[in-house]
């Protein structure tokens, strides 16, 4: 008993840790449901091409594969960052989410580019089923890049501000289970949607 | 003590005769009730009241010992009663509940096996055995009335379904209108009618009569009054009806279904001599392709209807 | 005017109430609120609301709230329901009955969407709140500030449901709202975006309510309290709360692809383009069957403990409700299609789903002999949470031989979208949700306000709810197999008018029911002092929150109990074992916080501009809630500290003095 007492403190940091990182995890699974959703949208409605263009007439697989490896490569500096925050170096922590978040700013604006392209060729979502599920399933992805960002944006400013806090170390770890977490789901992306497409 | 007791009874007494006769009232006046779905007048639908018959005994079969048990223990185990056996500690009993998850598992395997057959010998979409020649009528919910295509005669009607007893009838269903669901209670059940599908419905009747029609899902405002009659009449009268449609001065030509498909509500019953070649596919193909499509494509488009009129029917 | 439309979008004087009914009702709604400020103003009550309830993270009082907002919507679903029983016992052959089809399809649209969404969900999360960290033995949820955006996500979406009686109009595409009817070219107006945006704030709200209760449980559990030793009220909470997690995303996104296409013409559910609108009716079942499931499996919970506790004798089967209860949540997921086996899938599909629907019926039939098992050779009190528990007996089983009935595909056929349809969908929600939650009101009511509520009068009210609940649905079974349809406004069969009249008086004996409940509430709250729970075990429970003092204090427990059994109070109080151990400790207790309210009230402009299409407000409100989130979430000084010796000072005036009301 006294000894449980001792160590209120130190258990209740602990607790919280690992209840956020269960929370966490737990908003990952409904958003996995979430994207699951899109997914199966997209697997429905990806003939409906309604005469208008079909996956295959549209995508520009060397852009989509220069994406892919950006997206990836944020991911293993997001995990440089996290041993660097580890070992405790400020500065390499934040060399390295400087990095992760232009690769990723680069994902979103090639991104961006990519369906500015599509609407003005008229292949908006307007066009087809099958465009709509695409618009809003790589959209919803991007969505959540762009929240990333401005997530790390805030994050990095806090961490240049009051340096390696706890707290701000806990946020860091929830961020690279999202960061990785988007990536994943953009492999799927790029399996479901752009590769079967064009096969 | 022995006084209250006495009360206790005799009022118990008069709550169930109290209850007795309301169970009684109720059922003489259900007794007194048209109810359709009681009274088929169709094959399918005698089949499906057959299964729900079935379905309630089995139902009852555990319901009943539920209702009796719960009024037995309640009353048993009230606080008042002393005597009654109190374990306060007890907290499961293996054989018990074995017992309680069989008894349910067994009836639903019952009534498993019974609603994989029923569900494959009642399946809409399978013709109805019969030496008869069915009769094929398309059906097309719009806003909001039913348009009834009889495509070998080549007359349509609005509202009113006529057809021969003793004779499968092939309806083959979509709809130029939101969702709605085509249902005819004596006949047998429902299948959804939707834009750019189409569903299928296998019926015939067994007895002549007029039975109800209507839509039963909500399609919007002048829902409530999209019934239609459905009239079964023998072999005969159906080939005089036929011959009254054909004598109609109303043709369905395209322009007139546009004129038709508009929204209105409590349409009349209206027969049309003759209609547009293709018109059900017609109707269907519009969901299928863009309106405002370029040339090329509507010349396409037209081939390919004209391809399949030449193959078809 | 061009002006106009740029800054107020579809937003113009037209969006008044134009007819008789909906102007009296949109005048109602305004005087009710305008005198609500008014009188809190006259009271100065404004900050007391703004400190102690509004910016509050403390669970019970987040309870109330949801609670206080449940009963209000209640009333008004209510108020519906008796539109409706008017317009239907009137309006047969010649007569048209006292309103249009269009607004009688706007009622039926509102009174399912409010009743399943903000009466039912609005209780359930109210129940929990209150309960939840009690019974667990935690002074908190996992995420106190999480609960506080939940509930004002819920209150926004409450808000933006009773904003058509005011400006525009509701959806009149009944409470699911199946494109085509629902898409732009069919529902030009802006109630299906009403309809949208209500749900879609108080499903986020709901979602992550469920995340908060899932980590509350798993991590907060007094020590000792293992899993198998949790109250079933909590297990069934989990079991629920996992389902949410699972069903709402879905719901997010078929209410976002909805409104992508009605805005940016979009083609998931269209007609043409290339939509597929089965796809639309999938998404919706796939959340829409677990979300009744997650409604009753915490009223399963409620019942469990209510029989216990009034039986005077250990549940019977623990083990066995918990493998019920997990084996209904997992199926209820894979049931989904017998909401529309009329849509045409092939005799396999309809026969599997068949097959699977009716396999719920045992697991929930196991229930209800468990139940009927602990009052077995126990000591059973009625009190009213018991008559409650009896209505729902008979009519939950009678629903559920009705359910059986049209999980067999060549039955559905013929009652489909029918009254036995809706009759039977109101037997297990009236029956089973609401009739649970009743229960679980008058149970833990003293625990959270510190006296118990009038037991005649609960009595009075549970009897005349299960007796109008058969009056009115008695008649609609028998209207549904003579083929009466759900919705309509309007009928030329006579023979359905006396059925449809009954049903009308049915609805009046269960509108006493709700007066004898409004009774009730009123005369508790002024005999208070005579009814008042001293002990804090009024009931004589079984679980921990019955052994802290009540009203429980906003700390829960000034020193954590630990646990070694399954009805550990019930345990203690058999063993002797009364005395508390008093060590105190410090404790950190959550700051109150405005973020929530505001987080909310920016989600709330969203949803409004994104029904009236007004960019800028939309643009506002996006920014506002990112900034208020990111301005909440980098505060790392939210918690404050109550010393041990202050701690034992409350703990020990409350002990001494009786309780403060």
């Amino acid at each position: 008993m006294t000894t449980t007492r001792l160590d209120t403190a130190a258990t209740q940091k602990h607790a919280s840790d690992d209840k956020s990182q269960l929370g966490f995890w737990i908003y990952l699974m409904t958003d996995c449901i979430l994207f699951g959703s899109l997914f199966a949208t997209y697997i429905v409605l990806h003939n409906n091409t309604f005469g208008g263009p079909s996956g295959n007439d549209i995508f520009e697989m060397p852009a989509v594969l220069v994406e892919t490896l950006l997206l990836l490569t944020s991911s293993f500096t997001c995990g440089l960052a996290m041993i660097a925050m580890r070992q405790r170096s400020k500065k390499f922590s934040l060399f390295w989410l400087g990095f992760t978040f232009l690769l990723g700013l680069a994902f979103l604006i090639m991104e961006l580019t990519e369906f500015n392209l599509l609407i003005s060729e008229g292949y908006s979502w307007q066009r087809s089923g099958f465009l709509s599920a695409f618009f809003t399933l790589v959209g919803t992805h991007g969505l959540h890049i762009t929240i990333g960002l401005l997530w790390l944006l805030v994050m990095g400013w806090k961490l240049f501000k009051h340096g390696l806090t706890a707290p701000t170390v806990r946020r860091f770890n929830l961020f690279s289970m999202f960061w990785h977490f988007l990536d994943i789901i953009w492999i799927f992306i790029f399996t479901f949607v752009y590769l079967m497409g064009v096969l | 003590m022995r006084k209250l007791k006495m009360n206790t009874k005799v009022r118990l007494l008069l709550i169930a005769l109290l209850a007795a006769t309301l169970i009684s009232v109720t059922c003489w006046y259900i007794s007194t009730l048209h109810i359709d779905i009681l009274n088929p007048k169709g094959l399918i639908a005698e089949k499906e009241y057959n299964l729900l018959v079935f379905t309630t005994l089995l139902g009852f079969v555990i319901v009943i010992p539920v209702f009796i048990l719960a009024i037995t223990i309640a009353w048993r185990y009230r606080e008042g009663n002393t005597k009654a056996k109190y374990t306060p500690n007890v907290s499961g009993n293996r054989i018990a509940e074995t017992i309680w998850w069989g008894i349910p598992i067994l009836l639903i395997a019952i009534l498993s096996v019974v609603t994989w057959t029923s569900t494959y010998d009642l399946d809409p979409h399978k013709p109805l055995a019969s030496d008869v020649k069915p009769i094929t009528i398309q059906v097309v919910a719009l806003d909001w009335k039913w348009l009834f295509i009889y495509p070998e005669q080549k007359i349509a009607s609005v509202n009113l379904v006529q057809i021969p007893v003793d004779t499968p009838i092939n309806f083959v269903i979509t709809a130029d209108a939101p969702m709605n669901s085509f249902w005819i209670p004596q006949l047998g059940g429902q299948i959804y009618a939707m834009a750019g599908m189409t569903t299928k419905l296998h019926l015939n009747a067994t007895e002549k009569g007029d039975y109800k029609g209507s839509s039963a899902n909500i399609s919007g405002e002048g829902f409530s009054g999209m019934k239609f009659i459905a009239r079964a009449s023998s072999k005969e009268e159906f080939n005089a009806w036929v011959n009254v449609v054909k004598a109609s001065p109303e043709h369905l030509t395209n322009a007139e279904y546009t004129a038709l498909a508009k929204p209105s509500k409590d349409a009349p019953v209206t027969y049309y001599s003759a209609t547009a070649d293709d018109l059900y596919d017609t109707i269907l193909m519009q969901y299928m392709m863009p309106h405002e499509s370029s040339t090329e494509q509507n010349v396409s488009r037209d081939a390919h209807t004209d391809h399949s009129h030449t193959e078809g029917h | 005017m061009n002006l106009f439309a740029n800054i107020l979008g579809k937003l113009g004087p037209d969006a008044l109430p134009q007819e008789m009914v909906t102007l009296g009702a949109g005048i109602g709604m305004t005087l009710g609120a305008l005198s609500l400020v008014a009188l809190i103003t006259y009271l100065k009550r404004w900050t007391w609301l703004w400190k102690e309830w509004i910016t509050s993270l403390d669970p019970k009082k987040i309870g109330i709230m949801y609670i206080i907002v449940a009963v209000f919507m209640m009333l008004r679903g209510f108020a519906d329901v008796i539109m409706m029983r008017l317009q239907q016992a009137l309006s047969v052959g010649e007569s048209n009955g006292l309103f249009t089809a269009d607004t009688f399809q706007q009622v039926f649209s509102a009174h399912g969407t409010i009743m399943i969404f903000f009466v039912a969900m609005g209780l359930m999360f109210g129940i929990i709140n209150l309960v939840v960290p009690l019974q667990l033995g935690a002074r908190d949820v996992a995420y106190p500030f999480l609960n506080s955006v939940s509930f004002w996500l819920f209150f926004a979406g409450m808000i933006i449901i009773n904003l058509p009686m005011v400006l525009g109009e509701f959806s009149a595409a009944g409470w699911l709202a199946y494109p085509p009817l629902s898409e732009i070219q069919y529902s030009p107006g802006v109630g299906v975006d009403y309809w949208i945006w209500s749900l879609q704030l108080s499903g986020i709200g709901s979602l992550l309510s469920g995340i908060n209760f899932i980590v509350t449980i798993l991590k907060m559990r007094a020590p000792g309290m293992t899993l198998m030793k949790m109250p079933v009220f909590s297990w069934s909470v989990l079991i629920s709360m996992i389902m949410v997690i699972f069903a709402f995303p879905i719901l997010t996104v078929t209410l976002t692809l909805l409104y992508l296409d009605r805005t940016m013409g979009m083609h998931f559910f269209t007609a043409d383009g290339g939509g597929n609108m089965m796809m639309y009716v999938n998404l919706i079942w796939a959340w829409g069957h677990p979300e009744v499931y997650i409604l009753v499996i915490p009223a399963f919970g409620i019942f469990s403990e209510v029989v216990a506790t009034f039986s005077r004798k250990r549940l019977f089967g623990y083990k066995s409700m918990i493998y019920a209860m997990s084996a209904i949540a997992f199926l209820s997921f894979i049931v989904w299609l017998h909401h529309f086996f009329t849509m045409g899938a092939g005799a396999s599909v309809n026969a599997f789903f068949g097959i699977m629907t009716m396999i719920i019926g045992i697991p929930t039939g196991v229930k209800i002999f468990n139940w009927l098992f602990t009052m077995f050779r126990g000591r059973i009190k009625f009190n009213s949470p018991m008559i409650w528990f009896m209505g729902f007996v008979f009519l939950f089983t009678l629903g559920g031989m009705t359910g059986v009935m049209l999980a067999v595909p060549g039955i559905d056929y013929q009652v489909h979208n029918s009254l036995f349809l809706v009759a039977h969908f109101h037997t297990m929600i009236i029956s089973g949700v609401v009739f649970g939650f009743f229960a679980g009101l008058t149970y833990w009511f003293p625990k959270v306000f510190g006296f118990t509520l009038h037991e005649g009068l609960g009595k009075t009210a549970a009897w005349l709810w299960s007796i109008g609940f058969v009056v009115a649905f008695g008649p609609l079974f028998i209207l549904g197999l003579m083929g009466a349809t759900r919705r309509l406004d309007h009928y030329e069969d006579t023979g359905w008018q006396t059925l449809f009249i009954i049903a009308g008086v049915g609805v009046m004996i269960i509108g006493l029911g709700i007066v004898c409940q409004l009774l009730q509430l009123f005369i508790s709250i002024r005999r208070r002092k005579q009814n008042l729970d001293t002990t804090g075990d009024p009931w004589n429970g079984r679980t921990l929150e019955w052994s802290t003092p009540s009203p429980a204090p906003f700390y829960n427990y000034a020193v954590m109990p630990t646990v070694t059994e399954r009805d550990p109070f019930w345990e203690d109080k058999q063993a002797g074992k009364t005395t508390r151990p008093v060590k105190y400790t410090d404790i950190h207790m959550p700051k109150n916080t405005g973020a929530g309210i505001i987080i909310a009230g920016f989600s709330f402009l969203v949803g409004f501009a994104a029904v009236w299409h007004i960019p800028w407000l939309a643009t506002i409100g996006v920014i506002g809630a990112i900034v208020m989130t990111i301005i909440r979430l980098t505060d790392d000084n939210t918690e404050y500290t109550i010393s041990a010796v202050e701690l034992a000072k409350l703990d020990q005036a409350i002990h001494s003095k009786g309780q403060p009301v």
